[in-house]
């Protein structure tokens, strides 16, 4: 249970401390190094006490339960082979770390370097030992993610944004491949757990979607790994911090697609496919790394595409899939991480001291800085794989994987041509690298004068290529037993022979090795003048740019085609959608309606029903009247729809609805007033429009009359049907007969609203709530029409006297209404458990009381008396509503249950009490905030653009209006 | 009752379908109110429609569900009556700053050029 525990830890350990280290303050470099460092460590420890477990084959696993139901369980395990990767991920961290403290400027925003930095350990953790494979892909977009904060971490400069979004959209979208393919696989073997799957790889392999998996599994696999032809993120990539480039895009985070080429051998590899594919895109991104890097002028762009070419290596390693080549392919993986990571340290060092990464510029740098020059020489010779240095066996091993014979293909024939050849252009930039940089006279024009940089960010360099050194001459004592038990973990328990030693005697890997480097140094040599100093590389290499081609398909694919297709296939303007959208609508309620069978006796209309008829008649009319006036006399016609509405509210009542009908009325009132409140925008109407009565409009709008008659014919006969039909069991049932045993309310339409169904109310409310605040930012800008800013016809007219004389006697019955009409919310508000009437019902009735005092009287003198701060209103309405949903969890309930009872107040009498109520309360309070802030911001207008030269004469004469009114920029 | 609910759906939605389709953005607003009424009167009538029936129980216990009004499509309809209120709210701030901005009236921001 403790390794079980410790698993976990390993986990979680970076992601908390990563959100530790966004906290502390911006400069605080010896801190953050210190609580990041102590992290690494704690992992390093960690794996020292699992060692044991993993050996000989053995696997730790912790399962924590999540969602067993879709086969998402959180299982960790660790077995050799990550046990190995996990030591790089916190030994090399560790080590960046460090490194990092002194090389990030006092400047630099550390906190979030550091924080991601750890998240991106947590990440990389979480990556390798996911023994889930679902989980497998989070985490592994996860670090797709951080690796694109990290790269545009100096968000400042171009290149670091155009990086980073290249990264991520390469990466990401590999690795939503990779995730089909998961999903795939998962449904194949019949589960996610990465130990079944493994144990699968018949099933898996024979199977019939097994191309289409593997394409896509490659696919995810390569764009991480930075294979041909998605190598191009990687150079990107290094307009990051150095030591981001030395921890994400040389030692870890590249390598997890590697890791998972590996890591899923067993389950995918060992077909004809699997090798043509992943040997032959290894191979081919070997070479084209080797002899791009080797015309690089940038320090770091070289190493890049080393790194790229050593990817394609390992890559081609894990295609040829024998056990010895993948043996080989994670001794690889070590030593390329020590050496590579120590040599970006160094170029970043480099650049540190010198202000430069340009080796046309940079020269005799040995005599500046003599222990980096060495340390930096030592690693170089590793990449290049001279012998006594770890490059040197894992190179052998690899020249040795392609020599033998593996199955006779021409790939295979070919592979150790193509080996030699990368070989030689590995070591030609291994030595460019040294020669240029550190030998030939001493550089005149640096941006700064060299010298060695302060020893603790010399150290980790010369950690690791101590490392270089141990491996490379005492291989067996160094590595020997971790690779074992790293390789059981891949190979299985019947490892084939092989021994880590320097000399084997002259085998024909030695032979390939020793042409390589020879062939590598006439390279370089020989076309000296010409790679120094020319253009990168020959013209057809230029030309092959991947990355602006990329840039060209994004550019294509998100602005172009789209921009195209919108104009080929979108209506022109705003009518014509409708007019298609409304068509699409009785289309398909065409096919809806169509078989229906229609042959049924229409009901008569009873004696009884004819007031319902009548009154039907004057809504019917209304509603006609209102589509009739709508364009010349819109007064009319808002009075027209009131009458529509109110007859629709008298049908609510009729038929049994009593809350519909109390809310149908109270929005009829504040819609109305707020039209109101629009009209005084909109342009005169009172000539007609140019052009109004000639043929092509009286077609259109005899088309339109067609339309709407068809839809309103195909509605009276869809209502008809669904009247018709006898209404079997309603669900409504349930709420009738659980209301008052569950929601302790009678009223089970409130008990709906506010428990039953609370958590759609509750985002109905939250609707609400954004409409407001839309409402108020719209209207913050907002730019009335030249004629529109005049006040009103009427009122210039009228003279100022008349006008509040005129008001005089309503505006009083106003003000006197004010105090019923917030008795007449309360009442509506606690009746509304029981009977019509509820939050709702009562917000509106308060926002109504409010804003009948702005229609009363003088909004600047009804500011001064009444404070209103709507946005408050809204945002203690939602919280109410939220904590009284969230309380039900302390009683260990789901959110939002509701308890109710009935409690006996003194004097009042039972009173009935549910904690649905306090979220009716929360609705309430929402509901006034909204209307009032949308009724008041539209109201406002008015007076922002009203002439202020009219002071206003009054006594009461108002102060500024409080703080949080809408209309507070006017000021 | 079921023929004058249904003709009375019929010409609210008629109606309101046809000044959606007009060219100003005050016929839309109106149309789209109108629509409103027809399209909560229509889910309303999804349940059972009784004449004083409503779904308001005496205290206590079980009753017998179908002696009431459906009150599903009656909460439903509640919270469509907010929210096509505060959808008019907004589509009235969006005509008024489109006619402050464009100049007109016309819900494409420009007059038809013929």
């Amino acid at each position: 249970m403790v390794e079980q525990n410790l698993l976990l830890l390993l986990v979680l350990t970076p992601f908390v401390s990563a959100a530790l280290a966004a906290t502390l303050p911006i400069g605080a470099r010896n801190a953050e190094a210190w609580l990041a460092g102590l992290t690494m460590l704690l992992a390093l420890a960690i794996l020292a006490v699992l060692y044991p477990a993993v050996t000989e084959g053995g696997v730790i696993t912790g399962t924590f339960r999540w969602v067993s139901s879709v086969g998402l369980d959180l299982t960790f395990r660790i077995d050799g082979f990550s046990w190995l990767f996990m030591v790089l991920v916190a030994g090399i961290g560790f080590l960046v770390i460090l490194y990092a403290r002194y090389y990030m400027g006092p400047d630099d925003p550390v906190p979030r370097l550091y924080s991601c930095l750890l998240a991106f350990a947590g990440a990389m953790s979480g990556l390798l030992l996911s023994g889930n494979i679902i989980m497998l892909v989070v985490f592994w977009e996860l670090t797709s993610l951080i690796s694109f904060l990290l790269i545009g971490y100096w968000f400042q400069r171009q290149d670091a944004r155009d990086g980073a979004r290249l990264s991520l959209i390469v990466t990401a979208s590999g690795g939503l491949c990779l995730m089909v393919a998961m999903i795939l696989i998962g449904q194949i073997a019949g589960s996610y757990d990465l130990d079944k799957v493994l144990a699968a790889g018949p099933q898996i392999t024979a199977h019939r979607l097994y191309p289409v998996l593997l394409l896509l599994f490659v696919l995810g696999a390569f764009t991480k790994s930075a294979q041909f032809p998605f190598h191009f993120w990687l150079p990107n990539a290094m307009a990051a911090p150095t030591p981001v480039s030395s921890y994400l895009h040389s030692a870890t985070m590249v390598k997890a697609g590697v890791f998972v080429l590996l890591r899923f051998h067993p389950a995918l590899g060992g077909t004809s496919e699997w090798f043509q594919l992943v040997t032959g895109i290894g191979l081919a991104t070997l070479l084209l790394g080797a002899v791009v890097a080797l015309f690089r002028h940038d320090l770091k762009g070289l190493l890049a595409y080393s790194t790229i070419s050593h990817l394609g290596l390992i890559t081609a390693l894990a295609g040829i899939g024998s056990p010895f080549a993948l043996i080989a392919a994670v001794f690889h993986i070590v030593n390329h991480a020590v050496f590579k990571a120590s040599l970006f340290m160094a170029a970043g060092i480099i650049d540190h001291e010198t202000g430069t990464r340009d080796m046309r510029r940079l020269s005799g740098l040995a005599r500046a800085m003599p222990v980096t020059a060495a340390l930096a020489i030592i690693a170089s010779a590793s990449m290049a794989g001279v012998p006594l240095m770890n490059g040197f066996l894992s190179k052998e091993m690899f020249f040795e994987a392609t020599y033998v014979w593996n199955n006779g293909s021409p790939l295979d024939n070919l592979a150790p041509y193509v080996a030699v050849l990368a070989g030689a252009f590995s070591a030609a930039y291994s030595l460019r690298f040294i020669v240029t940089v550190f030998f030939g006279p001493k550089a005149e024009d640096l941006p700064q004068e060299p010298h060695e940089p302060p020893l603790l960010m010399r150290l980790p360099v010369a950690v690791l290529v101590a490392s270089c050194l141990a491996i490379g001459i005492f291989p067996q004592q160094v590595l020997g037993p971790w690779l074992e038990t790293a390789s059981i973990a891949v190979v299985g328990p019947e490892l084939p022979h092989f021994s880590l030693k320097i000399w084997h005697g002259v085998t024909p890997a030695l032979v390939m090795s020793l042409i390589a480097m020879s062939l590598g140094a006439l390279l370089y040599l020989l076309p000296r003048r010409l790679i120094d100093t020319g253009e990168e590389g020959p013209r057809w290499m230029r030309a092959l740019d991947f990355a602006r081609g990329f840039d060209w398909l994004l550019q294509f694919g998100t602005i172009r085609a789209p921009r195209l297709l919108v104009r080929v296939l979108s209506a022109n303007g705003l009518q014509a959608q409708l007019r298609a959208m409304v068509l699409l609508a009785l289309a398909g309620a065409w096919f809806a309606v169509g078989p229906l069978d229609w042959n049924v006796p229409l009901p008569g209309i009873g004696a009884s029903e004819l007031v319902f008829a009548l009154l039907w008649l004057v809504g019917g009319a209304c509603a006609l009247g209102a589509g009739w006036q709508a364009k010349y006399h819109r007064f009319a016609a808002l009075i027209l729809m009131g009458g529509a509405g109110l007859v629709t509210c008298a049908t609510f009542v009729w038929l049994s609805a009593p809350d519909l009908a109390v809310t149908q009325l109270l929005v009829e009132i504040a819609t109305t007033a707020l039209l109101l409140l629009g009209l005084r925008w909109l342009p005169k109407r009172d000539e007609e429009i140019t052009g109004d009565n000639n043929f092509s409009a009286r077609s259109r709008r005899f088309r339109d009359l067609l339309i709407a008659v068809a839809c309103g014919t195909g509605m009276t006969a869809l209502a008809l049907a669904v009247l018709l039909t006898r209404p079997g069991a309603s669900v409504g049932d349930w709420f009738l007969r659980n209301a008052y045993v569950e929601g302790g309310g009678t009223n089970v339409v409130n008990v709906i609203l506010v428990d039953f169904r609370a958590f759609d109310t509750f985002g109905e409310i939250t609707v609400l709530a954004v409409v407001g605040l839309t409402v108020y930012a719209l209207l913050r800008r907002f730019r009335p029409a030249p004629e529109s800013v005049e006040r009103p016809r009427p009122q210039l007219d009228a003279e100022e006297q008349a006008l509040e004389a005129y008001l005089f006697v309503p505006g009083l019955l106003m003000q006197w209404m004010f105090a019923p009409i917030i008795a007449l919310s309360a009442y509506l508000f606690v009746r509304g458990h029981d009977l019509p009437g509820g939050g709702f019902a009562a917000g509106v009735t308060l926002a109504i009381g409010l804003l009948l005092q702005y229609v009363a009287a003088n909004v600047r003198w009804v500011e001064a008396r009444l404070t209103v701060l709507p946005v408050r209103w809204m945002g203690t309405g939602l919280v109410i509503a939220m904590a009284v949903g969230a309380g039900a969890w302390v009683f260990g309930y789901p959110f939002l249950s509701a308890h109710a009872q009935y409690i006996d107040v003194p004097v009042i009498g039972k009173v009935p009490f549910s904690t649905a109520m306090l979220f009716d309360l929360g609705v309430f309070s929402l509901v006034v905030g909204a209307i009032v802030l949308m009724l008041i911001a539209i109201a406002h207008q008015s007076l922002r653009v009203a002439p202020r030269a009219r002071p206003v004469e009054t006594s009461e004469s108002a102060p500024e209006m409080p703080s949080e009114m809408p209309a507070e920029e006017t000021a | 009752m079921e023929l004058i609910l249904a003709l009375a759906i019929g010409v609210l939605v008629g109606s309101g379908v046809w000044l959606l389709l007009r060219p100003r953005s005050y016929q839309v607003i109106v149309g789209l109110c109108l629509l409103a009424y027809g399209v909560n009167l229509f889910i309303f009538a999804m349940g059972r429609l009784y004449v004083g029936a409503a779904p308001i129980m005496p205290k206590g216990g079980f009753v017998d569900p179908t002696a009431y009004a459906d009150p599903l499509p009656q909460s439903l309809v509640l919270t469509a009556i907010v929210i096509s209120f505060a959808t008019t709210a907004l589509f009235l701030v969006v005509m008024i700053a489109a006619r402050g901005v464009s100049g007109t009236d016309h819900v494409d921001g420009r007059e038809r050029k013929s």
